[in-house]
């Protein structure tokens, strides 16, 4: 009972503290302001904090434009503007300028002002009409801890509606209390309640921070608080490998897709695979640069645009490779690998002549940035659309080969040249579209590793190793082998990894591969009768 | 032969294209044995092919800027620059064959080359065999100072150590992550830093260092083990010394993943304008970088270089970056020795540049050391929404290069000096050369 009328009494204090502020305060807004005028972090720091506590109306758009980098000032005249779209406004009053100087010095920040600016903004949008507002006003407090808030955010509590921000505002004000000083113990072994029941990686943190000077019982409590949580995260890191495992095993799986075509079916070594995911991800550089510069609004559609782009050009260079080199080399493997080997440097070259040798730019469309949490583990959307892509691909490609013409014809001809010859294939054309098909879906392959992995000439030599293990592992000839050698893959190496280390986990995959080829040379799934043995 | 010609003579049409010939033979002939005897060679030694042509060709380029500029004031010494190119293809045993074709065959007077350590380390022993000059212009582990080479770029006290100075002191960071990729310069600095942080009393729980292959693109798990061990309640920060191509997927996961700079910030020391040119930068908003130069540092030596530069190469887009500084650097010192001495005899150069001052970019006055390495200022920039660097902090003056890092037990009792000691790795407490550590 006691503890409400100390609340509704410090509720009372902090309203009339409110409706005070702006005749206290209205002086000390210019003087605030005139703090970004000077470029000195440690003055900005300070002008933060006194627009803060200002309560002039105009503070959450000062300290937002400074978020935005469009907070601005003149080094003339040491007045502060924001820059707001094609109009700039007296950061003072508000109002629009007719005529604004001419050279406007952007405000700095650095990372202590970011935070600053964070906590100070979450004070003061704590009320925001706007829930999503409201949501990140209480996440910055959660991670400011700024005492100063604690008033603002009983008042918060009380109003809102919306029971996801309401839970967000209150393990807000339990890290406050947890930090402040004055709090009492069972306010702040409260407080501890509220954070472990949040049980993420911030709470430990939180939690984590309590040292053992604090008064014994609230210090237990977050040491216990801590090991329940993180035994919680035990769990869900499991789920987490395995998760990453199949995000790791799409990448091995579409990189290989391909090979498994032009390797697998054709019996190629082609040296030169890694260079079409390389062509694949410069058509999709080439597709977003001609929509930056011709329509800027079709940028989320860009990779869609590239997909077929991508197998078109990988394809056609595909064929051309097939009629121009390999078909003279069926048959002696090793000429192929030197062949397509020395073919892969020149299509290097010939790329980081043409393009230059440095980086380029691939932008991510907004579907494909950004994560999402489900329970303790955090899923990025450009790695769930890989997936999703990479078994598409996969689908299509079986649907292909089992349900077309194009497919029973490249299946006769892989299993019995000769016959196939005699019922009438041309199998010379079967030859190069074959070929042509495994180089498309390496293209294909290109437009998504864009979107995680470099853009440079050396893409496509960083994939060829693993998508030769890939196929041989699963199987030569053997689709289904390819898809469960990738996933297998991908999720062992990635269970390896948090015991071993990238590097030893990554020898540790080549050593166990070593082994299993040696007990089963055929790979997992080895084909079984003649196909093999042409 | 002969008979083919004279019935070729014998046409009238062919007869005039075959004194065509002739002459422009003669004429090319007699300007490249004119030139043989005017110019002054200078070797480059970058890779223009494989994985290192992403970092070394804008390197070649920037070598070639510069000697065309020099050859506009009339060369040195009288005579003109002439620039020999050649291509070690990122192949280590290559470089060595390449440096002596440069040295013996084309006979350079000093050769500007290199980016890897293994590469430097490489073509070592050509240069000391044939006694030539060679300028390293890229920040590099230390542990070395060799007659015959000039580092003009950071040692580990020009750049690591500031670096970590600044996370400890302005966002008082607790907890350490050391992440590089594995080889040599990442595995040193690593080392360094290491007996560095614990000499601050920092502990051995609140470091953790982890090693990636060469290339890595799946950083899913250490990105989320980063967000673990930064998770216990006291400040973290990643000190990166990832290399090259790892960078962009590594950033990129971290973006991903919600790893903002405000909370863990991440200090790269190989990433730079060059590299962000690849990446869209704003999740990056925030992540640090240590460099002795930055190209949106003001200064009038600078903007004029970033004009002639995006002039040059006909790219308004075109960035600079530090290790481009480090052969502007590295290049007007070799002239000012060359015309101090009035020679490019290497015996007599490589005793003239200790004491060579020349101004750097970023408005300071850079000096070669009798150690072979130069000062510098060393800046800490923040990644801004462009892909450039704001800096927020510098060294009040400029650094000097030690050659020998002073927080390794092996190497902090040596020295180098080429001046008074002739000795790349003197032992000050036996006062012996040729000591590694005590």
């Amino acid at each position: 009972m006691r503890m409400i009328f100390v609340r509704l009494f410090a509720f009372v204090l902090a309203l009339g503290l409110y409706l005070a502020a702006p005749v206290a305060y209205a002086q000390t807004f210019d003087q605030a302001l005139a703090k970004f005028a000077t470029d000195d972090f440690s003055d900005t720091d300070e002008g933060i904090a006194a627009v803060a506590v200002s309560g002039n109306p105009m503070a959450a758009a000062v300290i937002e434009a400074l978020q935005d980098a469009r907070l601005a000032y003149d080094p003339a005249s040491k007045k502060v503007y924001i820059k707001d779209k094609d109009r700039v406004l007296d950061a003072a009053t508000g109002n629009a300028v007719a005529s604004p100087p001419a050279d406007l010095e952007t405000v700095r920040v650095n990372n202590r002002l970011r935070r600053a600016i964070e906590a100070a903004l979450g004070g003061l949008t704590l009320m925001s009409a706007d829930p999503d507002k409201r949501t990140e006003a209480a996440q910055a407090v959660f991670k400011s801890r700024d005492a100063k808030t604690l008033p603002a955010l009983n008042t918060a509590i009380a109003k809102e509606t919306n029971s996801n921000i309401k839970r967000a505002l209150v393990e807000a004000r339990a890290s406050v209390v947890l930090g402040s000083d004055d709090a009492s113990e069972a306010d702040k072994i409260e407080a501890i309640a509220v954070i472990k029941a949040r049980g993420d990686q911030d709470a430990v943190s939180l939690l984590s921070g309590v040292t053992s000077d604090a008064p014994l019982p609230v210090y237990r409590a977050a040491q216990a608080g801590v090991t329940a949580i993180q035994n919680q995260l035990e769990m869900w890191s499991g789920v987490q490998n395995a998760w990453y495992g199949l995000s790791l095993g799409s990448v091995l799986l579409l990189a290989a897709i391909g090979l498994a075509i032009t390797f697998g079916v054709m019996g190629v070594i082609n040296m030169a695979h890694g260079e079409m995911v390389m062509i694949g991800a410069y058509v999709t550089f080439s597709v977003q640069e001609l929509i930056r510069t011709y329509n800027p609004g079709l940028f989320d559609y860009s990779l869609l645009i590239a997909v077929p782009l991508a197998f078109l050009v990988s394809g056609v260079i595909g064929i051309a490779i097939e009629r121009g080199i390999i078909r003279f080399l069926y048959g002696r493997p090793l000429e192929t690998l030197l062949a397509t080997w020395g073919l892969s440097l020149i299509l290097q070259q010939a790329v980081r002549t043409a393009f230059g040798p440095t980086n380029r730019e691939v932008g991510n469309p907004s579907w494909m940035s950004g994560a999402f949490e489900v329970g303790q583990i955090n899923i990025t959307y450009g790695r769930l659309w890989i997936i999703v892509f990479t078994l598409v691909v996969f689908a299509a490609l079986l649907a292909m080969l089992r349900f077309t013409r194009l497919g029973l014809e490249m299946r006769a001809v892989t299993q019995n040249r000769a016959m196939a010859a005699s019922m009438g294939i041309r199998t010379a054309r079967i030859d190069a579209l074959t070929f042509g098909l495994g180089s498309g879906i390496a293209g294909i392959a290109g437009v998504a590793l864009s979107q995680i992995d470099n853009v440079s000439p050396n893409l496509g030599q960083g994939y060829i190793i693993d998508s030769f293990l890939v196929v041989v592992f699963g199987g030569v000839g053997n689709l289904w082998g390819t898809l469960v050698g990738a996933f297998t893959l991908g999720i062992a190496n990635k269970f390896l990894e948090p015991f071993a280390g990238a590097v030893l986990g990554k020898i540790a995959i080549l050593v166990l591969i070593i082994l299993f080829i040696q007990k089963r040379p055929r790979g997992m799934f080895a084909l079984k009768g003649r196909a093999i043995e042409t | 032969m002969a008979t083919f010609i004279r019935t070729v003579a014998e046409r009238p049409m062919a007869r005039r294209w075959l004194a065509a010939t002739a002459g422009l033979a003669l004429s090319l002939a007699a300007t490249v044995a004119a030139k043989a005897q005017e110019t002054i060679k200078v070797g480059i030694l970058h890779s223009l092919s494989g994985t290192m042509a992403i970092s070394e060709t804008t390197l070649k380029d920037v070598m070639l800027m510069l000697i065309d500029e020099q050859n506009k004031k009339g060369g040195v010494l009288g005579k003109k620059l002439e620039a020999v190119v050649v291509d070690p293809a990122s192949n280590w045993p290559l470089f060595a064959e390449k440096a002596r074709e440069l040295i013996s065959k084309n006979k350079v007077s000093v050769v500007f080359g290199c980016w890897t350590s293994v590469s430097r380390k490489s073509v070592l022993p050509v240069f000391k065999e044939l006694n030539s000059i060679l300028f390293y212009p890229v920040q590099y582990e230390g542990e070395e100072s060799e007659r015959n080479v000039f580092y003009t770029g950071a040692a580990p006290n020009q750049q690591a150590i500031p670096a970590v100075d600044y996370l400890m002191k302005d966002e008082k960071v607790k907890r350490w992550v050391l992440a590089g990729t594995d080889y040599v310069y990442p595995r040193t600095t690593n080392k360094i830093l290491e007996a560095y942080l614990k000499s601050k009393g920092v502990k051995q729980e609140d470091i953790m260092i982890n090693y990636t292959p060469f290339g890595h693109s799946d950083w899913q798990t250490i990105v989320a083990d980063i967000k673990k061990f930064g998770s216990a309640g006291k400040k973290t920060a990643v000190v990166s010394t990832i290399n090259g191509d790892a960078n962009v997927p590594f950033y990129k996961e971290l973006g991903n993943q919600g790893v903002k700079a405000k909370d863990i910030p991440v200090v790269a020391f190989s990433v730079g304008e060059e590299e962000l040119a690849g990446i869209d930068t704003k999740p990056l908003l925030g992540h640090l970088a240590a460099w002795n130069y930055f190209e949106s540092i003001k200064s009038p030596g600078n903007s004029e270089f970033t004009k002639k530069w995006k002039a040059f190469t006909k790219n308004p887009k075109r960035v600079t970056n530090d290790p481009m500084e480090a052969h502007v650097i590295g290049f007007a010192m070799w002239v000012k020795a060359v015309e101090k001495v009035k020679s490019t005899d290497p015996d007599k150069v490589i005793a003239a540049l200790p004491g060579i001052e020349a101004p750097n970019l970023t408005g300071g006055t850079s000096k070669m050391l009798p150690n072979h390495h130069i000062t510098k200022p060393v800046f800490i920039g923040e990644v801004r929404a462009d892909g450039q660097f704001d800096v927020v902090w510098k060294t009040p003056g400029l650094v000097a290069g030690d050659a020998w890092s002073k927080e390794l037990d092996g190497s902090k009792d040596l020295i180098g000096d080429w001046v008074t000691l002739k000795c790349g790795n003197y032992n000050t407490k036996t006062k012996k050369c040729g000591g590694q550590g005590s």
